[in-house]
């Protein structure tokens, strides 16, 4: 069954979503947009702490918890999480998964420790990435929010991250994010195919279309989406009917 | 005042997931490592994940093994989740192989890997009843629950199937035989339907373990 996660930017407690990781705009109470999610459908949920300053983590902690009390689905939370103390707290407080980024680029042996620690299915590895402008079929890997290139290239490190014991990937286009013109589809394939884990799509998503594309073409097995949901472009329940008109296994349940 | 139901507390990592979940549809679980709670219990989850050798050395270590076998043997109401369930068979492939409590017979094998199966076996997937059982009534057959493992129950008295699930091969995902219910998906996991399963098993506790032709009637 291909997954449809809603995702949420938090900064102090509060979800935003930025247009190319720039302009932030206020969409809401996360533990009531997660409540409402998961009635329409949601397989999954993403929060990502966007937060500047680490000494707001409190702020996060007491979001996590909250949710776990009042929402039924698995759900991952990324931004943050340098430490296995960190992946400790988070999963302590209910949530289903971590994911890392940065710290893990910086200290890939947290890939490791945390796989060890609590199993490679809480340990997602997000990978941000931009097309080499010179070099069609290759991504370049940016850290601190896609603002640091770092040379490494985004199918080599996928690998890297999963023998390393990541149980999933979530992969965001620098390139589409924000434009709501569709995922990297290129990108999307070149990672499915040469790693063994999940794949989930995320940057460009403008409708159930660009979802399908990322989940064929792109071969990915779940596709992540901020902005339309988030602004009700689309209702993830629009969305699921779509994939499945489409003949994409999807889980069409919700106040059944 | 009825006895509580009481989620047993070995260090299991969904423990919490499962007790929120029980205080979402009933109250506040007891959630407890002390034999007493079980000697009074009215119903019991056993929640798990991660390894069979670690779940059985921690049961072991906190002298839970007997008063669990204890309650079981006397036909009190008990549902294990994930862990849980796989604790209940004789035998698990996990590790060099581990002895399980035996409760229920049948075997703990991992998912041969290679083809298009991808292990764990993670996600949402679907579960179509084999039979009625107050535990999953007005749940509609074939819906999907979120599953998390790398092993499976192999179960050849097909007496004991509830509910089975494709994965690569088709498995028993749900279990049931008098007083025992068993889940290998979470569903503290699974929104509103697996919530349902807690609440389902909560009132076939309170009410008596009535069979299926009753108790299903009620519910639907």
């Amino acid at each position: 069954m291909r997954r449809i996660i809603p995702c949420f930017d938090v900064n102090e407690g509060r979800v935003v979503k930025g247009v190319s990781f720039v302009e932030l705009r206020d969409a809401g109470d996360p533990v009531e947009l997660a409540k409402l999610y998961e009635k329409e459908g949601a397989d999954e949920l993403v929060f990502l702490d966007i937060t500047a300053s680490s000494d707001n983590r409190a702020t996060m902690y007491d979001m996590v918890a909250a949710t776990a009390d009042q929402v039924f689905i698995p759900f991952t939370v990324g931004g943050g999480i340098r430490a296995v103390t960190d992946m400790k707290v988070m999963l302590e407080l209910g949530a289903e998964k971590v994911s890392i980024n940065t710290s893990a680029i910086q200290n890939p042996d947290l890939i490791n420790e945390g796989a060890y620690r609590f199993g490679s299915q809480c340990i997602v590895v997000a990978i941000d990435a931009r097309r080499v402008p010179e070099e069609p079929g290759r991504w370049e890997v940016f850290t601190h929010g896609g603002r640091n290139p770092t040379g490494l290239d985004a199918v080599e490190w996928a690998q890297e991250a999963v023998r390393r014991g990541a149980g999933e990937l979530l992969v965001t286009s620098m390139d589409t994010d924000g434009h709501q013109t569709g995922y990297d589809n290129g990108m999307l394939r070149a990672i499915s195919e040469a790693v063994t884990v999940p794949v989930i799509a995320s940057g460009g998503a403008g409708g159930p279309k660009h979802m399908a594309d990322a989940l064929t073409i792109g071969k990915a097995d779940a596709v992540l989406a901020a902005s339309i949901f988030h602004f009700g472009t689309y209702s993830i329940r629009q969305v699921k009917e779509e994939l499945a008109a489409a003949g994409i296994p999807v889980r069409l349940e919700a106040d059944a | 005042m009825s006895a509580p139901v009481v989620v047993i507390d070995y260090g299991a990592g969904n423990l919490r997931s499962v007790a929120r979940a029980v205080a979402h549809v009933h109250e506040a679980p007891v959630v407890s490592a002390d034999p007493d709670d079980i000697h009074t219990a009215g119903a019991i989850i056993l929640p798990g994940v991660g390894a069979a050798s670690d779940t059985m050395q921690n049961l072991s270590s906190r002298g839970l093994v007997e008063p669990l076998l204890a309650y079981i043997e006397h036909g009190r109401p008990f549902l294990g989740v994930c862990m849980g369930l796989q604790a209940l068979f004789e035998w698990s492939e996990e590790g060099d192989g581990q002895e399980c409590l035996g409760v229920l017979p049948g075997r703990v094998l991992r998912f041969p890997t290679g083809g298009e199966r991808k292990v764990p076996h993670m996600g949402w997937n679907t579960v179509d009843w084999v039979r009625d059982h107050p535990v999953t009534g007005g749940i509609p057959s074939g819906s999907a629950f979120y599953f998390v493992h790398s092993f499976y129950p192999s179960v050849p008295d097909a007496s004991l199937h509830l509910g089975v699930t494709e994965y690569g091969d088709t498995f028993p995902s749900v279990v049931a035989r008098d007083n025992v219910v068993a889940t290998q998906f979470h569903p503290e996991k699974s929104g509103e339907r697996g919530l349902r399963v807690y609440a389902n098993f909560i009132q076939w506790a309170r009410a008596g373990m009535p069979a299926a032709a009753t108790a299903a009637g009620g519910l639907r």
